[in-house]
């Protein structure tokens, strides 16, 4: 068993390796160059070299998001892992696996203000699941797999290891991933079977249910998804995902209400109100996703199966909690509804049908193309149209080009829409289509921009152009930050403060500097063709197309309000529709 | 839910390795909660595990929140909130510095005597008082210290265990 010492540095490739790693993502530094010196004489793992240590965290949640895999991440001490923190915070948000090796000063020099020395342990600890800070080689290979462990484990997370230099440069023991049994960290993955019982016992006596399901149903996996379709198929209930839970059910299925919340659809929100059992999967009732608390589905029994016992009772007190893990717990629960032969009051339900499909019919997303200015929607939904029926995975930066994606793009299948939901970070949506187009090289994978987003972390054409990756960025520039002016308008007397974009670069240009292809696309009739021809482009496409500056994103909950109270389109005084408890909600 | 805040004491065992207990200061700053008292201490050096007992306050939710936040860290292997699992010992020391001369000086010595706290130095003008108790008891004792010369106070905050055979 006893195996040769091996030099630290050596023990983390190798126990990258045996956890199944094929690519990470990183920047060297001083602190870390024992590692980048071991990946310079192996062949299993490749790195991807980013340009800013952020986007390294980012291009690997696109990968773990794309995969269901830990995503990896190496940066150097001090500012390498500062700069990381934004990514981290991000994957804490949106449960990201990840896990996040950072080099350190040698431990003797810790907590000299040596160079490049920061606190990383303490600066991640509010933005990780768990951080370890490694003080010996002989505790190198049980970290590295217990990070895995953790990350990937419960309500998925990012984990940072902090390497001193002198501990990947002294030899210790190294020993191969076992089952871990952790001593404290156990998350619990069945559900409680009472509970699921009273949980279908609510269920069958409902009379207007809803699903709202969302990350943690992808996160569970593709089976999760699976066995979540099946069973909103089998009980006929309306179904209306999250931001971060678009893809978990069929976006085209006619059960499907489209996304809720803020941005959401009129007839998913109309029923999150007016319905009077709610069975919330993986989702954490976000304010995003509720409005106004007090208001929040006021006639309802709630229903909550979540992985993590901190997100129930949080934001809202619910009637019936199942800890577990989504796939285990709604296998239960089909198998308890199908073996008490239930079947819900069916006049009831086609009652409430009727009232959905009423709702329906406002048609909350519909919008006029004329004329040659191009509408944001409108771009949306040709790029869904000439793409739909490739295997095609969509990141977004963060604003109104995210909503307007995530409300006319339609993902039959998880694992294909990588967004910035929780931290709602703008350059997110670029570095993770590297990452996705890393993991799935044959794939087609757009990142759906804005100008201001896109700014952010562009340095990152440079990684797109030198590994050959042929994502293709779909910027929607309006010239402004464009959810900030519709703020501005809303709630600010139209003072567009700091938010329209001076002085933006020639982005063509910018892409040909890079080595990149650039198109500007400015009229609407000539955007399918510019489509077609950025997919048929072997290599990183940067389309800059420019939409109509004015256009805002509805419908929309004011905040403060509750479901019921959408705006459906532009109101003439928004600080009137808006009160003043609102305008301190963000 | 009711919206009642009450207080409640925490029983939390934890590993005892570095970073833990600013671990459960971090979530109590940065979610918010309140902290009346926290203290800690190794409590099995063989398995290295810390107990650390916490006297928060909070509404029922809250206080859902706040035990299902700690269970959530990883390095955190019970949480057992002692308030509503049954009766409970609760004790807590203070070290009480009182300084004056004359009627005063007699009189803080013979409140010692009343709350059986213990002189534990003593100089021509001083007393430091050592006193165990309930919280409460504290603090009224500190109270009636006020008017005699109190200068200085020192408390552990409150350490607490479950009444009866079961252990944590």
């Amino acid at each position: 068993m006893a195996q040769e010492p091996m030099l630290g540095a050596k023990i983390v490739l190798k126990a990258l390796v045996d956890q199944g790693v094929d690519v990470i993502f990183g920047y060297p530094g001083g602190a870390v160059l024992p590692i980048y010196d071991e990946l310079f004489q192996q062949n299993h793992i490749k790195h991807v070299l980013v340009r800013h240590e952020q986007a390294a965290v980012h291009a690997a949640e696109g990968y773990a998001r794309s995969t269901g895999k830990v995503g990896v991440v190496l940066v150097t001490s001090g500012p390498g892992a500062t700069n990381a923190v934004t990514g981290l915070t991000d994957a804490m948000l949106d449960s990201v696996p990840v896990v996040c090796l950072t080099g350190q000063v040698p431990t003797h020099l810790i907590g000299t203000d040596g160079f490049q020395e920061a606190d990383t342990t303490g600066i991640t600890r509010q933005c990780t699941k768990h951080n370890y800070l490694v003080k010996s080689p002989n505790d190198l290979a049980r970290v590295m797999h217990e990070a895995f462990y953790v990350a990937s484990t419960g309500r998925p997370g990012p984990v940072v290891i902090d390497l001193p230099k002198d501990v990947l440069m002294t030899k210790g023991e190294y020993m191969p991933p076992t089952r871990i049994k952790h001593k404290s960290y156990k998350p619990q993955v069945k559900g409680d079977l009472k509970r699921i019982e009273e949980a279908v016992a609510l269920l069958a006596n409902a009379k207007k249910p809803i699903i709202y399901a969302g990350g943690g149903v992808v996160n569970s996996g593709p089976a999760a998804c699976q066995l979540l379709t099946n069973f909103a198929r089998m009980s006929g209930f309306p179904v209306t995902l999250t931001l971060m839970g678009l893809g978990a059910y069929p976006g085209n299925d006619k059960q499907f209400l489209g996304m809720l919340g803020m941005h959401g659809t009129y007839e998913a929100n109309m029923a999150m109100h007016d319905c009077d059992v709610m069975l919330c999967i993986g989702a954490r009732f976000d304010d995003r996703v509720t409005g106004l608390l007090s208001a929040f589905s006021p006639n309802s029994k709630k229903i909550h199966i979540d992985i993590d016992p901190s997100s129930i009772n949080k934001n809202v007190a619910v009637d019936v909690a199942v800890v577990g893990d989504v796939a285990h717990v709604i296998e239960d629960m089909t198998k308890v509804w199908k073996s008490a032969q239930i079947r819900p009051d069916q006049d009831a339900l086609a009652a409430w049908w009727a009232q959905i499909t009423e709702w329906r019919a406002v048609e909350c997303l519909k919008f006029v193309q004329d004329g040659d200015v191009i509408k944001p929607q409108y771009a949306i939904q040709r790029l869904y149209e000439l793409t739909k029926d490739r295997e095609t995975y969509i990141t977004t930066e963060v604003g109104q080009h995210q909503m307007w994606a995530a409300q006319h793009y339609r993902f039959d299948k998880p694992n294909h829409w990588m967004t910035s939901g929780g931290l709602g970070t703008m350059g997110y949506g670029f570095p993770s289509a590297v990452g996705v187009q890393m993991a799935h090289p044959d794939a087609l994978v757009v990142d759906i921009s804005g100008e201001a987003s896109f700014m952010m972390n562009m340095q990152e054409l440079a990684t797109a152009v030198q590994y050959r990756l042929p994502v293709k960025i779909f910027i929607l520039n309006n010239r402004y930050m464009g959810m900030v002016r519709q703020w501005q308008e809303l709630l600010h007397g139209s003072r567009y403060s700091e938010s329209y974009s001076e002085a933006l670069p020639d982005f063509v240009k910018l892409a040909e500097a890079f080595g990149a292809v650039g198109m500007r696309v400015e009229k609407a009739d000539q955007l399918d063709d510019a489509i077609r021809a950025a997919i048929a482009t072997n290599g990183p496409v940067l389309m800059d197309i420019c939409v109509s500056q004015t256009e805002n994103c509805y419908p929309m909950i004011p905040s403060g309000k509750p479901h019921n109270e959408m705006l459906l389109g532009p109101v003439a005084d928004g600080e009137q529709a808006i009160d003043a408890e609102g305008q301190i909600l963000v | 839910m009711t919206t009642d805040i009450n207080t409640h004491t925490i029983s939390v065992l934890v590993d005892n390795e570095s970073g833990v207990l600013a671990r459960v200061i971090g979530l109590f700053s940065g979610r918010g909660y309140n902290i009346e008292s926290l203290t800690v201490a190794e409590v099995d050096p063989a398995e290295k595990l810390s107990r650390i007992t916490l006297v928060t306050s909070g509404t029922p939710m809250v206080i859902e929140q706040i035990k299902a936040q700690l269970g959530r860290l990883v390095p955190v292997r019970r949480v057992h909130d002692l308030t509503v699992e049954g009766p409970h010992v609760s004790r807590e020391l203070a070290l009480v510095k009182v300084v004056g001369t004359g009627e005063k000086r007699v009189e803080a010595l013979r409140i010692a005597d009343i709350f059986r706290a213990n002189v534990v130095d003593s100089s021509n003008e001083s007393f430091v008082f050592e006193i165990v108790g309930k919280t409460d008891k504290l603090n009224a004792f500190i109270n009636l210290m006020e008017p005699l010369g109190l200068v200085d106070v020192a408390r552990t905050g409150a350490a607490a265990i479950a009444r009866g055979s079961e252990s944590i």
